[in-house]
């Protein structure tokens, strides 16, 4: 390949990746959202000798995570709390149900 | 030989005698209380193998998973107190294993699992804004070298390698077929993602990773694999935030 053609498949490459939707649209596609896990559901790949993974001790426990979809974190319906208060999903750690 | 010597040989080893002198708290001899210990040690050990392995243990099954861990643990305890590195030569124990023969794509699920987490524990970077690629005039962007993000871990497999791993993560995904994968990990945000890599680009990452030149890694790519897409391998080199910066910039 001459030099010129190569520039040009160069250029030509890049420009095509930048125009694709998925590199412009780098936006956060997953949040991290507090209170929304099940016990011993919440998210985290550290593997072992760590405390992290499926360690939540309560449902919807408040200072466990779990990725979702980026925006359906504090939309998301979850069953009201036993007293009768709603619920909902938090970007930030919760102080609700967390074990005693 | 060291007391500790001794105490340390039988406890991966059930059939070794309990170590002559050694005490319960009323000092009479520690009897049973040292199988405990040492059953402690393997049970320990495989719950560590367990969440060290996700993919692997999905695919074999509790029970499977459950028959086999004892002897690689006894055969390879850990080298090091970080618990979370656990597991380095589990992939090769895999393909050892005659029994497991017929499902030669273990092996590479274990390397699989492994790279998530060393990626997980890698140290944070800062990806490139994909733009300075294109603000460059095109003779300087051949010459830079690029940096790949230190979460950045490229496995090549002969098997349907992502397919698998998206069969068993992912809900509603299809069925793996026949056919050899590549893959890309890397940390874009908060957890190691996985990229499934054109044709070639694992090469081409490679290469770069290597301190190839924009351009040797290109021509070289290209040399080996006739079908190299840069275009296509830019795109997941940017959606995965392999590239942490260009040099001088």
């Amino acid at each position: 390949m001459s030099a010129t053609m190569k520039s040009l498949a160069v250029a030509g490459a890049i420009a095509a990746a930048m125009s694709a939707p998925a590199t412009s649209a780098n936006a956060a596609s997953k949040e991290k959202c507090y209170g929304v896990s099940l016990a011993g559901k919440n998210d985290c790949a550290a593997g072992p000798g760590t405390t992290c993974a499926g360690t939540s001790v309560n449902d919807y426990q408040g200072n466990s995570w779990t990725l979702v979809d980026a925006g359906t974190c504090e939309t998301m319906e979850l069953p009201n709390a036993a007293d009768g208060s709603k619920r909902t999903g938090s970007l930030e750690a919760l102080t609700r149900d967390v074990p005693s | 030989m060291t007391s500790l010597d001794t105490f340390r040989m039988g406890l991966l080893d059930p059939g070794y005698p309990v170590p002559k002198g050694l005490e319960n708290g009323t000092r009479q001899a520690a009897g049973n209380r040292y199988d405990v210990y040492r059953n402690n040690v393997t049970h320990s050990l495989i719950a560590a193998l367990r969440t060290a392995f996700p993919l692997v243990y999905k695919i074999l099954g509790g029970k499977s998973f459950d028959t086999l861990a004892p002897a690689f643990v006894r055969a390879h305890p850990p080298r090091s107190p970080l618990m979370m590195h656990y597991g380095a030569e589990f992939p090769q124990f895999l393909a050892d294993m005659p029994e497991l023969s017929k499902f030669g794509y273990l092996a590479d699920c274990a390397k699989l699992d492994l790279a998530f987490r060393a990626s997980y524990h890698a140290a944070d970077t800062v990806p490139i804004d994909p733009t300075v690629l294109q603000s460059l005039p095109l003779d300087v962007l051949m010459q830079e070298r690029m940096l790949l993000a230190a979460s950045t871990r490229i496995l090549r497999s002969n098997w349907p390698i992502f397919d698998i791993w998206r069969f068993n993560n992912v809900a509603d995904a299809p069925k793996p077929t026949p056919q050899a994968q590549d893959v890309l990990i890397t940390r874009p945000e908060f957890d190691p993602q996985p990229y499934l890599l054109p044709m070639g680009a694992a090469f081409w990452l490679n290469r770069l990773g290597m301190g190839d030149t924009f351009e040797q890694a290109y021509d070289a790519a290209l040399a080996a694999t006739p079908e190299f897409d840069l275009s296509k391998s830019l795109i997941v080199a940017f959606q995965s935030a392999a590239f942490c910066k260009v040099q001088g910039f």
